[in-house]
């Protein structure tokens, strides 16, 4: 029997990857290709135009809080109904459709075979169609807006009955569409997951082992695993759900022996884990910064890689604490109280782990880096506050007030926006051929993460006064009604536009670098890496000659070599060998 | 510390007050500490001309401790955390003390209606008292509430007692308050409901038990019991209606 790897570079190779036989049409390049790194593209220019809409949707929901009743510039009056479409469709967007193709698909797509010394994707046209499908459903989902009735507004969990019966929500139509373009997106990655993982079990370069693996190609496959478990139970709930809707089943029915709760369990038991599906590439998107930056080797490479799968386990068993109040046995919440507690403890070993790797580092604050900095600055804030929510006495009063907005939100603003950028300033140069302007990056870089922190910590002091969640309109609630908190949603929101402005900076940046950036060279950053060994950007086919890997990723600053640096691939020359 | 941003009007809300003051204590603490190492790392280790980067992989003895010891503390604190936390929890949620009251309280799109004794101090009978919007309960009494739904999911919200209960439909699921503090306060539906759930707003008045007894000879007097309730069988049609305008 072959190795692994070998058998395949024989199959990626059977379909015609040879680098050189180019002469295609736009279609076949650029919207039926089979290449990762084509779809990588296809999946990170889709998931920025929705994170736009999504940014977009926030926009008008927070002008609605700040000056409710105004008309809001660029969309007009907002409508109960259209208030609650408009938070529902921001979760939904910015989650599954921002959040799991950009870090998710896109990074893993274009990272996993080349940092693996792979040719392509083991299954390269199953990752055309997970993407084919995930366009899909995003186009559905943005249909719902059109339809009758309007998008659907019961919130991005989507609890029946609410969500079953069109009486209930008056958005028939859109629930229904809600619930397809979720499920499809689900089918697109599991399909995408599928082929991260036997990927890069089956696809390593020769001499690449377990231990070698960068950190982020770990964290995607993890994550990859961990959404491939969950999603199960949460399809065949979207499916009954549709039945509910479509064919008058009573799944979710109390009145033909159905159960409303059944519905939040299935939800909260793929929701949970989802957490860590959108937080551990980011996470690994830092790993790999940080090292290069800090020109240090992770501080225990295998610390990390045990406390992530103890983390993906535990987050099986702490789905619960999103129903602490949702009128399950109070003795339940007893044991998800202890469990979710207990996921801090993997976690923040793994926080201290990259603050610890930068001691004895020589630290370049080059843009990429104060993005992943700033990640571990802020996902601190998200870190703790979670303690409150997950302690169930506390819980009963923070629950479904903003205070559990502001929390989630310096979760997955710093996974998801932070660690995007983070991600594309480090590898747009192995993506584009030319380095970004540092200037303009710094610029959005303080922009973004002090407007970030404008919008978000106001909403910490509002919720902990009381204010409930996905309320367009404060006003029948003398308590909410003080002036001191109207001016504080009025200061979140002035972030909201602070955050957008600074938006276009980056934008500026992305297409003029695109032209008249310098030209980036092979490595730039001078990393270990193997995507780094290849020409920016990668031809068709990634290798010209399939790598053979020496060593671990983080060979910074090893003792006894003249450069500060020691690629996967560099073979040891007989001096080293009798320097080390 | 909560007590800044929201008045405290129940018996339990001191204890969750307190819970929310411990943790705040104990992860702030971390959390500054977790900064302020991170931002002296930077600091300290920034690139300068002739400091060589050293070569630590993390994986000595020596350096292990780093990572083991705050791993102990972490579990330390969270056992501070959760033994609080749960008994707050026991006492607020799932053991309840004797009802000296008990109130039925109901949840449909998008109105909070209450059902309560009238003077015979019985539930289920003709002089049961009916509010809309308005629930009117005695202060330092032991009340249970009994939540239910008519439609979709909804949540029974009153942040002055700290308390938060989801009605759900198809299930009574009952709870318990003890106010201790007269006053007017904010019911709200902190579960989405659907297009009306920003106007489903309530009040809870509690008052003094000589306030509570005028209250209820105002609301079951006669006339206003003849000008509402049409004549019926069930009792609880015949009940008194006091229809509350906001």
């Amino acid at each position: 029997m072959t190795t692994p790897a070998t058998g395949a570079h024989a199959h990626a190779g059977s379909h015609g990857h040879e680098p050189g036989h180019h002469e295609t049409s736009f279609f076949h390049k650029y919207l039926w290709s089979t290449d990762h790194k084509m779809i990588a593209m296809q999946y990170l220019f889709t998931g920025a135009a929705l994170a736009l809409i999504g940014g977009y949707l926030a926009y008008v929901f927070r002008m609605q809080l700040a000056f409710p009743g105004h008309v809001v510039p660029g969309y007009g009056l907002v409508t109960p109904n259209r208030y609650n479409s408009l938070v529902t469709i921001h979760g939904s967007i910015m989650i599954f459709w921002v959040a799991m193709p950009v870090l998710v698909a896109a990074f893993g797509n274009f990272l996993i075979p080349l940092m693996i010394g792979c040719d392509d994707m083991v299954f390269p046209r199953i990752n055309r169609l997970s993407y084919q499908i995930f366009l899909l459903s995003a186009l559905i989902l943005l249909s719902s807006f059109l339809v009758k009735g309007g998008a659907f507004g019961g919130a991005w969990t989507s609890y029946p009955p609410l969500s079953a019966k069109g009486i209930y929500n008056l958005s028939p139509l859109g629930s229904t569409l809600w619930l397809v373009a979720v499920a499809l997106e689900f089918v697109a990655f599991l399909l995408g997951g599928l082929n991260f993982i036997v990927t890069t079990m089956n696809g390593r370069a020769p001499g690449m082992r377990m231990w070698d693996i960068p950190v982020v190609v770990w964290m995607i496959v993890i994550a990859s695993v961990l959404f491939m478990a969950s999603v199960g139970p949460l399809i065949a709930g979207a499916i009954m759900l549709l039945f509910d809707q479509r064919l008058g089943t009573g799944f979710f029915d109390p009145g033909r022996g159905g159960d409303p709760l059944l519905w939040q369990h299935l939800f909260w038991f793929f929701g949970h884990p989802e957490v860590y599906v959108v937080l551990l590439p980011a996470l690994g998107i830092v790993a790999e910064i940080i090292t290069v930056f800090a020109r240090k080797k992770l501080f225990g490479y295998r610390t990390i890689l045990y406390t992530t799968w103890a983390t993906g386990v535990l987050s099986f068993v702490v789905w619960a604490h999103h129903q602490f109040i949702a009128g399950i046995d109070p003795r339940m919440a007893n044991v998800f109280t202890i469990t979710t507690l207990l996921i801090s403890v993997p976690i923040t070993e793994m926080i201290f782990v990259y603050i610890a790797t930068l001691y004895g580092g020589s630290i370049q604050f080059t843009t990429p880096m104060l993005w992943a900095l700033s990640f571990i600055a802020e996902f601190l804030i998200g870190g703790v506050t979670g303690i409150f929510l997950g302690a169930s006495g506390a819980d009963i009063y923070f629950h479904d007030t903003y205070f559990v907005v502001a929390h989630f939100h310096y979760t997955f603003f710093p996974s998801a926006i932070i660690g995007m950028f983070a991600g594309l300033t480090f590898w747009y140069p192995k993506m584009f051929g030319r380095m970004l302007n540092e200037t303009l990056g710094k610029i959005h870089f303080w922009g973004t993460i002090i407007a970030f922190n404008m919008i978000f910590l106001p909403l910490f002091i509002t919720g902990a006064a009381g204010d409930q969640r996905r309320i367009y309109d404060y006003a029948l609630f003398p308590e909410q009604m003080r002036p001191e908190l109207q001016h504080l949603r009025q200061l979140s929101t002035v972030g909201v536009m602070i955050l957008m402005t600074f938006q276009v900076f980056f934008l500026v940046n992305f297409f003029w670098s695109l032209k008249h950036g310098k030209r980036a060279g092979e490595n730039p950053w001078l990393s270990n890496t193997l995507e780094w060994t290849v020409p920016s950007p990668p031809p068709h086919g990634n290798f010209a000659e399939l790598p053979t890997v020496y060593r671990g990723p983080y060979e910074y600053a090893t003792p006894g070599r003249k450069e500060d640096y020691w690629p996967q691939n560099a073979p040891i020359t007989p001096l080293e060998e009798g320097a080390l | 510390m909560l007590e800044r941003f929201a008045t405290g009007a129940s018996t339990y809300a001191p204890s969750i007050d307190h819970l929310i003051l411990l943790i705040a204590v104990i992860v702030g603490f971390w959390l500054i500490v977790a900064e302020i190492a991170l931002f002296w790392l930077m600091a300290r280790f920034r690139r300068r001309d002739g400091h060589a980067p050293q070569y630590v992989t993390g994986e000595e003895k020596h350096l292990t401790k780093w990572v083991t010891i705050p791993h102990f503390l972490v579990i330390a604190c969270d056992l501070v955390i959760i033994v609080p936390a749960i008994l707050v929890w026991m006492n607020v949620k799932q053991t309840l003390p004797p009802a000296q009251e008990t109130v039925r309280v109901f949840s449909q799109q998008w109105a909070w209606s209450f059902q309560q004794p009238g003077p015979d101090g019985i539930l289920d009978t003709a002089d049961d008292i009916r509010t809309v919007g308005e629930l009117h309960v005695k202060e330092n009494t032991v009340y249970h509430f009994e939540l239910r739904s008519r439609d979709v999911l909804h949540s029974f919200s009153v942040p002055v007692f700290r308390l938060k209960q989801d009605a759900v439909p198809g299930r009574t699921i009952v709870g318990w308050f003890k106010a201790t503090r007269t006053g007017t306060f904010d019911i709200q539906c902190t579960q989405m409901c659907g297009m009306g759930h920003g106007l489903m707003a309530g009040r809870i008045v509690v008052e003094t038990p000589q306030q509570h007894a005028a209250w209820m000879k105002r609301v079951s007097s006669p006339a206003l019991a003849a000008s509402v309730a049409p004549s019926s069988d069930t009792a609880a049609d015949n009940s008194k209606i006091a229809e509350v305008s906001r």
